[in-house]
């Protein structure tokens, strides 16, 4: 895959989409482009993190570990965005993303992404709706979590 | 050392001097001849005041063959003088070279001879200077001492003599002047001299100044107190300044008398003697031949004068250097070069009487310490900061003399032995022990150097040079020792020979928990397969292991791509692909591929030129593109781009000027520039799409031209990848390798360095890679090494050389602690019956020595063994609570 095909990957990310298409594909070439096999992490919880993935193509699985197993949270693909909170709030992987198939991803380092993010607002406004649907959507599961727990 | 400089030349070079004076003195007769002699061809030959024909020898001759004769004469006398004045010059270069040469050495050893303590008052910024440029003119003034003043004097005589037989009066007249000029000269000098001695002082300060901002300039920079660094320094700049000025002053004001009296006998000859031919008392032609003379005697008093300054300040220089170099306790020259058997071991008790060490403000800083323990323990000692653990471990280790008291081994004075005998017994590491720019294996086997051991194999030419140094060296009073002989003393590191001290030095690195760093190092290390057959032999036996390894697990395969000769490698630069081997030299260097000869017309017999250059055109739009818009110290220039952002403004203006289309009318200087930047492309990682199958394919052929035919000359400047063989080029990780690890793929260096690791410990090559690892260069201090990393390569040292007593200051203080744990017990497993002492900044580590002593402002307050001492109210339990 070339760069241009790569640039015009990365618009259709939601994230970028507001991004001028020379300084996508600056983000392009200082990036990364990392391939995992099924099977393979491409985070691990509790690990330190220094990069953000986003998934060009195959699935991810994002799991967590909990007392009783692992749990599966979600199950991530095409055009998603992952491993940005460790690099956001300097706190360890908080959950494991790992290949369901073959993955490819770009691979944003930690100093990239903070770049990235002061030297376009309009990225920064992005990263926060994904992470406030995120949360909308972990208050909604905890609300119904909480309902299921007193009935 | 002598104090005066005269008693340094005479004391040194009195035989030389004679010589030199000699010589001067025999020139006398030769010199008056050569005046003598034209005089002769003007009167006699030419003008005929002689009657011919002249009987010379009984020959008869007459003028025409007299003239000849006479001028043959001249000439010979023109060599003669010339050739005195070639072997005096020489004869004196050589003596002023000589006892410079001393000099330095002297001053060199009285260096390796200072206390400790001398140090901290004087710094590299002054010593540096003192031994190469201050002392350099004194060797051009020894040459001069004697011979000078004996050979100027000389002249200066006769030609007064001459003067005076002609007419005293006048004589007198013309140098009546001189005595005012000698009792005068002199009190100006002195002013000179003061200042001279006050400019010396101040440029040793300027340059110690120097020599402390280079040190703390990150202290400078992060205070912001550059300008008030600056101020300091154009204070320091003033001051010499205004020395300087005042010193050209004197300097001009003492020329200027001495060229108005030496005026004044012209003066007198003209007045006084012009008087005395008028009334005809005086006949004109004596006039003029002693106004002659009076001319030739200027350059002799001239030379005097000169010679009275510049002795003057040599005498400064070499009494202000002298002084400096004569710190009180200044270790006794015998003390570092007898010949003691060092091979008896220290053994028995140690015992302190009344151990005391005042520092210069006269406190106690060891106060009356006294104790015993055996040899055969280990011995911690423990204490706050600034209680005397510190000080004391150097009075142990020899490093300071004590103030007063006595340390001794079995009832022998510790002080009474020479550092021969504790130098080699005694090992000490303190908090940061010192790196040299040299390999690893060399800063190992420092501590095993005391004097040459095996002579170099020498050939007879070699060996004549060899006695010529050595007679050199010992005319100048230097140490004769032959820096090219080995110098390790292997039986005291308990081998029998260096192959055998590598592997115990690798054990040894291995103790000092630099096990993984070493293997590391040597998977980075390069080795000539030429005089390491055998590693080279291991090494491709295991890139072949490692290649059989990778084609059965599909996992791996797709991780590296092996380097073949057939076949483009996707993850090596497009330069990598065309030469397919590493350069050797400049000729082939990466960045200038585009400028080579060769290279340019390889590339057009593929027909690759062009299609380079619009590449290198299209990479160069790509860059600019990109990088642009970003500040110009942006990390990703340096990172990420093609282009430095110095460059970027050309290629910008490149890019406006030469149109894609055009670019076969370029100019040879843009061609250069565009062409160079496709060599670096890397396809797999780039991802640019500019070097497609085509482009590969043609670069495969440009590969087959480049090695068939790659003319004789440049065959050494390029060491092609052959999977039969070394490549001494790349590092044996490379070696191994054969190939590219792949981009893109996940994690892929970890597992391919985890597999490389697996298939050297499978073939047990774990020790020949350390052992590549101690020809690692470590850079200026070590710099190349981290911190850990110089600290444990500084106790391994101390450990190689086998020592009796082995005295660790605070020697892993600057260790993480999982390192310090590891470390101490293996360091008392090591010196089991042999002496260990610890001075430790963690209390809780003494646990397990044999003895523990507890220091307290100087003082030894306690001392005993880990439960002895472990109680309530005890100073060690406080220490071991404060923690």
């Amino acid at each position: 895959m070339s760069l241009n095909e790569e640039v015009d990957l990365l618009r259709r990310v939601p994230l970028f989409s507001n991004i001028e298409p020379s300084k996508l594909k600056l983000l392009a070439f200082t990036s990364e482009r990392l391939t995992f096999r099924a099977g393979q992490s491409l985070c691990v919880q509790g690990e330190i993190g220094d990069a953000a993935y986003v998934i060009i193509e195959g699935q991810c699985d994002v799991t967590i570990d909990t007392p009783n197993g692992s749990l599966t949270l979600a199950t991530v693909g095409q055009d998603d965005f992952v491993g940005e909170i460790a690099i956001l709030c300097d706190v360890p992987r908080t959950a494991t993303v790992t290949a369901t198939d073959e993955v490819t991803v770009l691979k944003i380092s930690k100093d990239l992404f903070l770049r990235m993010i002061s030297e376009f607002p309009q990225m920064g406004v992005e990263v926060m709706r994904e992470l406030a649907a995120r949360l909308e959507r972990t208050t909604i599961q905890l609300r119904e979590a909480r309902i299921a727990a007193s009935t | 050392m002598e104090s005066s400089i005269f008693r340094f030349v005479l004391r040194h070079s009195f035989r030389q001097q004679i010589m030199l004076t000699l010589m001067a003195a025999a020139s006398f007769p030769f010199l008056y001849a050569f005046y003598e002699v034209p005089k002769a061809i003007v009167n006699d030959a030419i003008q005929g005041g002689t009657t011919f024909p002249v009987e010379i020898f009984g020959v008869e001759l007459g003028q025409l063959a007299y003239l000849l004769v006479l001028c043959a004469l001249f000439l010979l006398l023109v060599v003669v003088n010339q050739s005195f004045k070639y072997s005096v010059n020489v004869y004196r270069g050589l003596t002023g070279e000589r006892m410079l040469r001393r000099l330095r050495y002297e001053l060199y050893s009285r260096v390796l001879r200072f206390p400790l303590p001398t140090f901290r008052k004087m710094s590299q910024g002054e010593i540096i200077p003192m031994i190469t440029a201050e002392v350099e003119p004194l060797g051009g003034f020894i040459g001069d001492a004697f011979s000078l003043p004996a050979f100027q004097g000389g002249t200066l005589f006769v030609i007064l003599a001459f003067l005076f037989i002609q007419d005293p009066l006048m004589a007198g007249a013309a140098v009546s002047l001189y005595p005012l000029q000698v009792y005068v000269i002199p009190k100006l000098q002195r002013r000179v001299n003061r200042l001279g001695k006050e400019r010396v002082r101040l440029v040793r300060r300027l340059s110690d100044r120097i020599g402390e901002t280079v040190q703390g300039v990150p202290e400078i920079r992060v205070h912001d107190t550059s300008n008030f660094a600056l101020a300091h320094f154009s204070h320091q700049l003033g001051l010499i300044f205004g020395v300087r000025y005042a010193i050209y002053r004197q300097k001009f004001f003492i020329k200027f008398l001495n060229n108005f009296i030496q005026q004044l006998g012209p003066f007198f000859f003209y007045s006084i003697g012009g008087y005395l031919t008028i009334t005809g008392s005086l006949e004109i032609g004596t006039l003029i031949a002693a106004i002659a003379a009076h001319k030739d005697l200027a350059s002799p008093w001239k030379e005097l004068l000169r010679y009275y300054q510049m002795k003057e300040d040599a005498r400064i220089k070499y009494e202000n250097v002298v002084s400096q170099f004569a710190p009180p306790g200044i270790l006794d020259e015998r003390s570092q070069i007898d010949d003691s058997d060092i091979s008896t071991k220290l053994q028995g008790e140690l015992n302190t009487a009344n151990l005391t060490l005042t520092d210069d403000q006269e406190t106690s800083v060891v106060d009356g310490v006294s104790f015993r323990f055996s040899l055969d323990q280990n011995v911690a000692i423990v204490g706050v900061n600034g209680s005397g653990k510190d000080e004391l471990t150097l009075l142990l280790a020899r490093l300071l003399d004590p103030s007063a008291g006595s340390i001794s081994v079995n009832g022998n004075d510790l002080s009474g032995m020479s550092e021969t005998v504790t130098g080699g017994r005694i090992s000490y590491v303190g908090p940061q022990g010192f790196i040299f720019a040299t390999t690893l294996g060399e800063n190992l086997f420092f501590g095993l150097k005391h004097v040459p051991l095996i002579a170099p194999d020498y050939d007879s030419d070699q060996t004549i040079k060899r006695e010529r140094e050595v007679a050199e060296a010992e005319r100048s009073g230097n140490n004769s020792f032959d820096i090219h002989a080995d110098w390790i003393d292997y039986k005291a590191a308990g081998v029998g020979d260096l192959v055998a001290l590598r592997q115990e030095a690798l054990r040894v690195l291995k103790l000092v928990d630099l096990g993984p760093d070493i293997y590391d190092l040597g998977l980075r290390g390069t080795i000539d397969p030429d005089s390491h057959p055998k590693v080279a032999q291991s090494i491709l036996k295991a890139r072949r292991a490692l290649r059989e390894r990778v084609a059965k697990d599909p996992n791996m395969s797709s991780l590296v791509e092996t380097f073949d000769r057939e076949t483009y490698n996707t993850n090596a630069t497009v330069g990598e692909n065309l030469l397919f081997g590493n350069p050797v030299g400049a000729d082939f260097a990466m960045d200038s591929l585009a400028e080579d000869e060769y290279v340019l017309s390889v590339l057009d017999q593929a027909g690759l030129k062009d299609t380079l250059l619009s590449i290198g055109y299209q990479v160069a739009s790509t860059m600019v593109e990109l990088f642009a818009d970003l500040p110009a110290d942006h990390e990703f220039f340096q990172q990420f781009s093609f282009i430095s952002s110095e460059d970027l403004p050309e290629f910008q203006g490149l890019l406006a000027r030469v149109d894609r289309s055009q670019l076969n009318s370029v100019e040879a200087e843009d061609r250069i520039r565009l062409m160079s930047l496709p060599f670096k492309l890397i396809t797999a990682r780039h991802r640019l799409d500019l070097i497609d199958e085509d482009v590969q394919a043609k670069i495969l052929d440009a590969r087959e031209i480049f090695a068939s035919s790659l003319p004789d000359e440049l065959k050494d400047s390029v060491e092609f990848y052959d999977d039969d063989r070394y490549n001494s080029k790349a590092n044996l990780q490379d070696n191994i390798l054969f190939g590219k690890v792949v981009y893109g793929e996940a994690h892929a260096s970890d597992k391919v360095g985890e597999l490389i690791a697996e298939v050297i410990r499978e073939l047990d090559l774990e020790d020949t890679v350390g052992l590549v690892a101690l020809d690692y260069d470590v850079g200026i201090g070590g710099s190349r090494l981290s911190g850990a990393q110089r600290q444990k390569l500084a106790i391994a040292r101390a450990v190689l050389k086998a020592p009796d007593i082995l005295i660790l200051s605070e020697a892993t203080a600057s260790l993480d602690a999982a390192a310090q744990l590891r470390l101490s017990p293996a360091l008392m497993q090591e010196f089991g019956n042999r002496c260990l002492i610890w001075s430790l900044n963690n209390p809780a580590l003494a646990e397990n020595f044999d003895h523990i002593l507890v220091m307290h402002n100087g003082r030894v307050v306690e001392q005993g063994s880990y439960s002895d001492l472990n109680k309530d109210n005890t100073q060690f339990k406080q220490l071991l609570a404060a923690v």
